[in-house]
């Protein structure tokens, strides 16, 4: 299966969307910010790993497909469900991929601060795609 | 005040920009990937570096470790809620959130407590 870039994907997503996804992904920024503020480190780390905006996404996946569907005349609710969860399976393989974004700031972030984002960003993408390639064969 | 202006513009960006990214990538499975970008962790870590220093940071990552694993624990139970029971994305994507906090608090209280 071949990976495809759409940018035309883009123009589907209406601009009050985007806006959500602004505030939303704004607000939890800061959220996390007061809760380590509030909490500390330990429970503040674990809202890095929040699926702050994963129900408007796939909300919005389910709403983009069903209507994409029942345009072509088949079962739009079903095809939009079914795209949402793929969505989520896609998630749960790109949680472990930030798992390895944390183990990497943790092991790294005191000593070399900037090589440790960017190895940390490196190796969730690596381990994001190696997780879903293996998905792919078995 | 300055510094939670900041967490707001920084999140917003990063996470539009990853969730954006994603829309333009097929297939659906590998566009999900995205759906766990490190988006909020960027732009919070580069704030934290700043203003609480590299242990604090450091905490957070570790911490991020079993955040983590519960977002893969609340995305297979989406997705099962979508296929097996049919929900509608909203109520199967805000239902699961009991597992994330379920999982997230049980495993940091089980390992590190909760201070």
């Amino acid at each position: 299966m071949i990976i495809r870039f759409n940018a035309s994907a883009l123009r589907q997503t209406q601009w009050y969307e985007y806006l959500v996804r602004v505030v939303l992904g704004g607000a939890m920024t800061v959220i996390t910010g007061l809760i380590a503020a509030r909490f500390g480190p330990v429970v503040g780390g674990l809202f890095l790993a929040f699926p702050a905006i994963f129900p408007a996404s796939a909300t919005l996946i389910e709403k983009h497909v069903t209507k994409r569907k029942e345009k072509a005349g088949l079962q739009g609710a079903r095809r939009g469900k079914e795209a949402a969860a793929l969505d989520a399976s896609g998630a749960a393989l790109g949680s472990f991929g930030l798992a390895a974004f944390g183990l990497v700031v943790w092991l790294m972030i005191v000593s070399s601060p900037a090589w440790a984002l960017l190895l940390a960003a490196a190796s969730w993408l690596g381990v994001a795609m190696l997780g879903w390639q293996v998905r792919r064969w078995l | 005040m300055l510094e939670y202006g900041l967490r707001f513009l920084a999140g917003g960006i990063a996470v539009s920009a990853f969730a954006a990214l994603g829309d333009t990538l097929r297939p659906k499975s590998f566009a999900g990937l995205f759906g766990a970008a490190p988006s909020i962790a960027l732009a919070t870590l580069l704030i934290t570096l700043s203003q609480n220093g590299g242990p604090f940071a450091a905490v957070e990552g570790r911490s991020m470790i079993v955040g983590a694993v519960a977002l893969a624990a609340y995305s297979w139970t989406v997705g099962m809620l979508l296929k097996k029971y049919l929900m509608s994305s909203w109520i199967a994507t805000t239902t699961a959130l009991v597992v994330w906090f379920v999982v997230a608090f049980g495993i940091c209280a089980a390992l590190f407590g909760l201070s």
